[in-house]
């Protein structure tokens, strides 16, 4: 692949102190847009680059920056997103260990172009050696005077300050997160407003992933015009995938967006195929809450094209027979997996997770995940199949955050595509206890299903 | 839930409540000083282990805040212990990309091998252990990880929690 952006110096040795991270070209974004950009400039490259957040849900960055409400005599606030719970995504964790500094440069030139002189990173509480290393980094850039008071001369100001949270899915939402970061309870509030208007301390905020605030450093150096240039069409640049279960090589890839799924599963730049010579069964490709695909799904769209890793070829045919990118956690299934066990885990996993204030996420999730449990464990029946999916619709679009579709379409896709293993859990209770129903005909070639 | 059964009184240590100063002294604006809160939370567990109902009220003193706005946070985030543990609480990750390549088994072997179910403390007040959601490092599953560092043990085995359970008893 050409070079990465991102991970380019991942390998160097001690590449996480600000000496080494300084000597490989760190912090000239800092110096560039300081000195010879205006903050409406900086917005105007993130919005060339055509940079969307990688936090999941994809929205133009630039875009996001320029709804930002400027009052006069009110603060405004910058809010990086490193809650990253979303099961399968494990990307944030990694650059944070192995470049802080380029999260904070981020953070830095983001935090300039939004004129915020008070900025946050939310981590997760489980991350406390993140939490550790970032706040080394921190003190190190306040030391070179790249934070502090009148940053290089410009006359800006900006303190970096990392809050920890406390174990709890729900505050990745970026309302929950606010809530939490003024040290309440992470319940979503209602929108609008929005954070842009009405965020932190009710100042306007802006919540960006981790990601996608280091994707500026790149985008400031090489311009927004250059970004742009990689990947493929509306998918500029590149993305950081989290790739996990049964692959040969499962950890963190900076690709370029674009690439052919099959290339990023078998080849050996990438995860080196599946574990211990089985077949690929199904892939969950952007983070536990996008709908599952069967194998023939995921390498191939209905029209026989391949997939590509990119915003809208994973999405290609909607939820029926597509996807979607999403926070980029890509979970691979090989052919002993069990579809059903899977679904019940994520189904326990967000019913464990919802905050419980709008009725239909907290009852359906509890309820999808008992039924779940009682096809897995042998005392299903086959009206569960089609009570879970009206039970999923019924959340879907009911709720006041996005965490109750989050929960719906795992369920719904895995009966959407993997009914015959649902029904053969239902018939043959005993069998299902001591064996896996296998990899059925979700990898043959997908000619009979695209028909009806 | 919070059970209200009657502890050692305690007081926090003048070192602890430097910890405390460090904190407030510049992270948040003038009068928001509740977001101290979960940062605050945290630094009880470390010392204490927990976070005890007369650790809250002395928390909520130290804030400027009603006791109940620290129990409603405490209760809410999955974090904080409200019953004394293991010195040691292993917190193993039981989500899907984990449990697809072998967190059951991992859990199974370490109730058999501490010999308490989850939640419970071993006699000689050592261990406890639990199920946790998805700690963002899927790819190095299974995995679990111990306060109140929170340092991170990947790609486990048994033989590797094994080891692991050797070398806390023997520090
Ligand atoms: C239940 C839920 C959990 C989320 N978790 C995260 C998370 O862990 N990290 C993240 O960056 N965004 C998460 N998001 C998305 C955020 O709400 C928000 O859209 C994102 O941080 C915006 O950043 P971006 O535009 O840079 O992607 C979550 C959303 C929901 C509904
Ligand atoms: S959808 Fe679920 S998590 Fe989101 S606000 Fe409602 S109850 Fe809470
Ligand atoms: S599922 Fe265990 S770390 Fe993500």
């Amino acid at each position: 692949m050409a070079r990465k952006l991102l991970l380019e110096h991942i390998q160097v040795p001690d590449i996480h102190t600000f000496d080494v991270y300084r000597k490989h070209g760190g912090y000239r974004a800092v110096e560039k847009a300081l000195k010879g950009m205006s903050s409406d400039d900086v917005v105007e490259e993130v919005k060339k680059s055509g940079l969307r957040g990688r936090g999941g849900a994809g929205f133009p960055t630039g875009m996001k920056w320029s709804f930002l409400a400027k009052p006069e005599g009110k603060a405004r606030y910058l809010v990086c997103n490193a809650d990253e719970s979303e099961p399968g995504t494990f990307k944030d964790r990694y650059l944070m260990t192995y470049l802080p500094h380029l999260l904070i440069e981020g953070m830095i030139v983001s935090s300039f172009a939004l004129g915020a002189n008070l900025s946050y990173i939310y981590v997760r509480g489980e991350m406390m050696p993140q939490i550790r290393i970032l706040e080394k980094a921190i003190a190190e850039a306040k030391n070179a005077g790249f934070l502090g008071k009148n940053i290089l001369g410009s006359g800006y100001n900006l303190e970096l300050c990392v809050q920890p949270g406390g174990g709890a899915y729900i505050c990745g939402e970026e309302t929950a997160l606010i809530e939490s970061l003024e040290g309440k309870r992470g319940l979503p509030r209602i929108k609008p407003p929005f954070p842009a208007i009405s965020g932190l301390w009710n100042c306007p905020t802006v919540v960006n992933n981790v990601e996608s605030i280091a994707a500026v450093v790149p985008i400031i150096n090489d311009g927004g015009d250059e970004y742009a240039k990689r990947g493929n069409g509306r998918s500029t640049g590149t993305k950081l995938i989290s790739a996990s279960g049964n692959l040969v090589k499962p950890g963190v890839y900076e690709i370029e967006l674009g690439l052919p799924v099959e290339e990023f599963i078998y080849s050996d730049e990438y995860c080196g195929g599946i574990a211990n010579g089985k077949k690929l069964k199904a892939v969950v490709a952007g983070g536990s809450s996008v709908p599952i695909l069967p194998a023939n799904l995921i390498l191939k769209n209905t029209n026989g094209e391949n997939r590509l890793m990119s915003y809208e070829s994973l999405s290609e045919g909607g939820f029926q027979t597509g996807t979607m990118l999403g926070s980029g956690g890509f979970i691979a299934f090989d052919e002993d997996a069990c579809i059903v066990r899977n679904t019940w885990n994520y189904a326990r996993f967000y019913h464990h997770e919802s905050c419980g204030q709008c009725s239909p996420c907290r009852e359906g999730t509890g309820w999808m995940e008992k039924v779940l449990h009682r096809i897995e464990y042998g005392h299903g029946q086959m009206s569960d199949i089609d009570l879970l999916v009206d039970v999923a619709k019924k959340i879907e679009g009911n709720t006041i955050c996005p965490l109750g579709d989050a929960a719906a379409w795992p369920v719904a896709s895995a009966i959407r595509h993997f009914r015959d293993e649902f029904e053969w859990h239902v018939k043959h209770p005993k069998e299902a206890m001591e064996r896996n129903y296998g990899l059925g005909d979700y990898a043959n070639p997908l000619l009979k299903k695209a028909e009806n | 839930m919070l059970k209200l059964t009657v502890n050692e009184e305690i007081k926090f240590s003048t070192a602890l409540i430097a910890k405390f100063d460090a904190v407030m002294s510049y992270r948040y604006p003038v009068g928001k000083q509740k977001a101290g809160l979960l940062p605050i939370l945290h630094l009880v567990q470390a010392e204490y282990g927990w976070v005890s109902p007369q650790a809250m009220d002395q928390v909520a003193d130290y804030l400027n805040i009603k006791p109940i706005e620290v129990y409603e946070v405490a209760t809410f985030y999955t974090m904080f212990f409200l019953q004394p543990q293991g010195k040691y609480v292993l917190e193993v990750c039981r989500t899907g990309p984990c449990s697809l390549v072998g967190a059951d088994k991992i859990m199974d072997h370490i109730e058999k091998t501490l010999g308490v179910k989850e939640g419970e403390v071993t006699s000689d007040g050592l261990f406890s252990w639990r199920g946790v959601e998805c700690l963002a490092a899927c790819g190095m599953a299974p995995v679990l990880q111990i306060g109140p560092e929170y340092t991170y043990y990947e790609n486990l085995t048994e033989e590797k929690v094994d080891q692991l359970i050797k070398d806390l008893k023997s520090k």
